[in-house]
């Protein structure tokens, strides 16, 4: 399907019949030849650039003009505010370390899934969807109770001096959980269009597995490979309530952008808040300009 | 990744020609058991040192019935304006050519893109009784932020893509025929789209429907800045599960966590079959 | 799968979880081993605004007197909930919290700090105090002058969780102090009123700012019971014509216990810096930043000079009225106590 994926599941993903992507360039393919009465045409346009703009982009402009609402000079303070700043490092540091790991299990998953035939395939594609049908906050509840001092792990843990509860670690860990399925989402769904044809023949001439990899599969799956990294960087960056039943949010040291932005809202600092949420909001339009750039480009 | 340790490929082997699939599986399995099975299996693990009645007694207590119904009761509402909605802009982007249609297909996106919290403080700006939207309806007795439309309104925000994508690739595929022998037996536009398009169209339909329906279930960050939290009215699950966290309560936490752990693998159930039976008739199978 | 794939998943396995643990112990090592530049206070809810005046001003001091630069980490929230929070593993350095109880369950529970950590430092280890009081809309449209107005059916009233908040229950013990006043000492009478008052609060936030959040900007509630601080804070923040502070004719005196959590300390080698610090907020000079935030100060000069700041009032103490901290906790506290009985909206 065309847009960013479903957070739950096609476990069937492997049936699908590759990403349907339209030309943006052209205009609607076909006159479709019912609701084309003026009345009935203008109509439902208006309908429908009314609720674009009163429920997509208003909110969007709601930020940007609660944020300024005093003017640059207090909005420049507000985000160059030292834990703001921090909460931005993390941010972007959670994004370095979450999305190339992700796109290693991305890779992995989706060669074993697209390339061999084995018992069990529907099941495994199924446990790769699973974080996308869970709520973000049973995310966070349950790797409290896996590394937490009460959880399964915890003594153990505790017995090494190791501490991942509401440490910057635990703020990793839920974001692979929950993003987890991004990148081999997409790359099953492309590599399954690929096909296996060159690289039997790379390989039947003699190409290391490894080379054929590089050389003939990597290309292939580029741009999928691309598009799914910029869905799953752009929700490990805004991934609110997960993050926040695990990092224990002390300023400066494990809040991330969307907790800094609760945070400030607690503290009366209502420009603070929606200073913080125009950088989310300009991340956020970014991936929208990559989406539109990718989707061009396959 | 590891994939530098992959022995070169063996030819005589009849049935893999391709290599590394101990590889890539085992990388793929270890991968999902420690960062997914694990923390799942933890807190089912938890929820089961409850006895079954100490168990009942947590899920079953009025104010977390009360957060089922208003969880459930919000994502019903939410999925059925997203499902008008979706349909008119799935309708509106792939049969008419007006200026600005790019702007809204990429308009469409921008709820996935927008981090649940942002969201959450935008719509609360909107809406709150000092909101733009909020002071003028405040006065005529409608109140949105801090009660149940405001549960509505941000699960709708954040789940309407899914109706939108799922209906329109349906709707671009779909071959001119029918409806145009439906057009030249005199049938009006109403009917054909009664009659022609909306079965056509359905499956995909439902199966975005489901899919919002689920994601709203599972939404917090953008509701809670919005829902006004109060007990037995405007309070979610997912919120009650961290309450009772806080509380110390953690039993109690890990019991709600499975009530939603267990809603969402139904809901990943029903989504699948609807797919399923999506894409047959898709196929035309 | 045959023997050599099966061979290659657990070598694939093994890596993966190395990387995942090395990772993590790195990390716990940098942790450990990192030089105690800053420190976490772990702190109550209400206090984000004192200690962000407080925190410049010690680390100018320290930095003239040891000429080495330390960085006050802050994290807020209701006192029960950071206590749990720093028995689940959160690395504070120092606590400053706004009840004993809370102070004492990371000694009970984790022998995270002394016994004896209320002689550490002067005046039972508590640098300043405040009260329970009331916040009011302005011109007081529903007359509240005193906790039986809070049991009144017209009035709701907005304070956070006693479960979770430190401040909430300080509201609970004022209340019952009241209550047991007024009743002549009847524990069943007193049960009865606080669960009145309980019935009337439509949200209970997990902490102090969240409820001053509901209050003011939501709009929610008659009446706010917070600390007398975040009574003149938020009329400072959101108006004084838009709201107005009463003071009930009696209050009960809410300490704000600090503490060394010695067992993060002495790991991360911040014992020196964490007792300067706490030692620090009785100095005359963190005592007039304490004051001018609407805290009663314990330094007789400051408290002197601000003494026309603070409405009298009948200030009774735990140990006057319930017998002390530790009698508190086993009758009123523990679960299926008093407050349990009262706080029926589970």
């Amino acid at each position: 399907m065309s847009g960013l994926p479903s957070p739950i599941g096609s476990a069937l993903v492997t049936d699908l019949p590759g990403p349907v992507h339209h030309d943006d360039d052209s205009a609607p393919h076909r006159q479709r030849r019912i609701g084309q009465r003026p009345a009935v045409r203008r109509s439902l346009i208006g309908l429908a650039a009314f609720v674009g703009a009163g429920f997509l982009l208003l909110p969007v402009v709601v930020i940007f003009v609660e944020a300024l609402r005093l003017g640059l000079g207090p909005y420049f303070e507000a985000i160059s505010e030292s834990a703001t700043r921090h909460a931005i490092w993390l941010t972007v540091l959670t994004a370095i370390v979450v999305v190339p790991v992700n796109i290693g299990f991305g890779i992995c998953a989706a060669w074993a899934i697209t390339r061999f035939t084995f018992k069990g395939k529907k099941l495994l594609i199924t446990l790769i969807e699973i974080p996308f049908s869970i709520s973000p906050i049973v995310a966070g509840v349950a790797y409290l109770f896996l590394y937490g001092s009460q959880g399964l792990l915890g003594p153990l843990l505790a017995a090494y001096e190791v501490q991942v509860m509401f440490t910057v670690p635990a703020i990793f860990l839920v974001s692979l959980f929950v993003t987890s399925p991004f990148v081999a989402r997409e790359l099953i769904a492309t590599m399954q269009v690929q096909g296996n044809d060159y690289e039997e023949a790379a390989l039947s001439l003699g190409a290391s597995g490894w080379k054929t990899f590089l050389l003939v599969t990597l290309p292939g799956m580029k741009w999928g490979l691309l598009y799914g990294a910029l869905l799953c960087n752009a929700r490990v960056m805004g991934e609110f309530g997960a993050v926040s039943v695990v990092s224990g949010s002390i300023r400066g040291q494990t809040n991330t952008l969307p907790l800094q932005i609760e945070l400030l809202f607690n503290d009366f600092s209502s420009v603070g808040a929606f200073a913080a949420a125009t950088i989310l909001t300009l991340l956020a339009l970014l991936s929208l300009a990559g989406k539109i750039w990718l989707e061009r480009q396959r | 990744m590891a994939v530098t340790t992959a022995t070169p490929p063996r030819h005589h082997r009849r049935r893999r020609v391709i290599p590394g699939f101990g590889l890539t599986l085992g990388i793929t399995l270890a991968y999902l058991a420690i960062i997914v099975l694990a923390p799942v299996l933890a807190l089912a693990l938890k929820a089961a040192s409850l006895t079954a009645a100490e168990y009942w007694a947590v899920v079953s207590s009025p104010r977390a019935v009360a957060t089922y119904k208003i969880t459930v009761g919000s994502a019903l509402i939410a999925t059925l304006v997203n499902a008008v909605i979706g349909l008119l802009l799935a309708w509106v982007l792939v049969n008419y050519d007006f200026p600005g249609r790019r702007f809204l297909d990429a308009l469409v996106d921008l709820p996935f893109a927008l981090p649940t919290a942002v969201a959450g403080i935008s719509l609360t700006a909107l809406l709150g009784p000092n909101g733009w939207i909020g002071q003028w309806v405040e006065p005529l007795g409608w109140k949105i932020a801090y009660a149940q439309p405001g549960i509505v309104i941000a699960m709708a925000f954040t789940s309407l893509p899914f109706v939108v994508r799922t209906i329109q690739p349906v709707l671009e595929e779909m071959e001119p025929e029918a409806e145009e022998a439906g057009l030249m037996l005199g049938a009006s536009d109403g009917q054909v789209f009664r009659r022609v398009i909306f079965p056509t169209i359905l499956p995909a339909f439902i199966a975005g429907s489901a899919l919002a329906f689920a994601r709203s279930l599972g939404e917090f960050g953008a509701v809670i800045f919005i829902a006004g939290n109060l007990p037995m009215e405007t309070e979610i699950t997912a919120l009650l599960t961290v309450i009772r966290l806080e509380e110390f309560e953690y039993p109690a936490a890990a019991a709600l966590a499975s009530v939603m752990l267990l809603a969402a693998f139904v809901m990943l159930f029903v989504t699948n079959a609807i797919q399923l039976w999506h894409l047959k008739y898709v196929r035309g199978d | 799968m045959t023997l050599r794939n099966l061979a290659r998943a657990g070598l694939g396995f093994l890596l993966l979880t190395g990387l995942l643990a090395g990772g993590v112990h790195a990390r716990a090592d940098e942790v450990a081993a990192a030089a105690p530049g800053d420190i976490l206070n772990v702190s109550y809810d209400v206090g984000r605004e004192l200690f962000a005046e407080i925190n410049p001003v010690f680390q100018a001091k320290w930095k003239a007197e040891k000429g080495a630069d330390v960085t006050i980490n802050q994290s807020h929230g209701g006192t029960s909930k950071q206590a749990r929070s720093i028995l689940e593993g959160l690395q504070a350095d120092v606590v400053t919290f706004n009840q004993v109880t809370d102070v004492q369950l990371l000694h009970d529970k984790g022998q995270l700090i002394p016994a004896d950590w209320q002689a550490k430092f002067p005046n039972k280890s508590s640098p300043f105090y405040s009260l329970p009081s009331f916040l009011v809309r302005a011109g007081n449209p529903k007359n509240i002058k005193d906790w039986d107005d809070l049991a009144r059916d017209d009035v709701k009233v907005i304070f956070p969780n006693p479960k979770t908040s430190g401040n909430a229950r300080y509201t609970y013990l004022a209340a019952t102090a009241f209550a047991l006043d007024k009743f002549g000492g009847d524990q069943a009478k007193a049960t009865e009123f606080v669960k009145k008052i309980f019935a009337n609060v439509p949200v209970f936030d997990a902490g102090g700012r969240a409820a001053t959040t509901t209050f003011v900007e939501r709009g929610i509630g008659d009446v706010l019971v917070t600390f007398e601080a975040e009574v003149q804070g938020a009329r400072k923040e959101f108006g004084a014509d838009k709201y107005d502070a009463v003071t009930p004719s009696l209050s009960l005196l809410a300490e704000f216990p600090v503490a060394v959590v010695e067992s993060v300390a002495a790991k991360r080698g911040s014992q020196d810096v964490s007792t300067a610090y706490l030692n620090f907020l009785y100095t005359p000079e963190a005592q007039e930043i304490i004051a001018r935030h609407a805290y009663r100060a314990t330094d007789g000069t400051v408290a002197k000079a601000h003494a026309a700041d603070f409405p009298a009032v009948k200030l009774v103490t735990a140990e006057d009225v319930f017998g002390g901290w530790e009698k508190i906790a086993k009758e009123h506290f523990a679960s299926g106590g008093l407050l349990d009985q009262a706080f029926v909206n589970q």
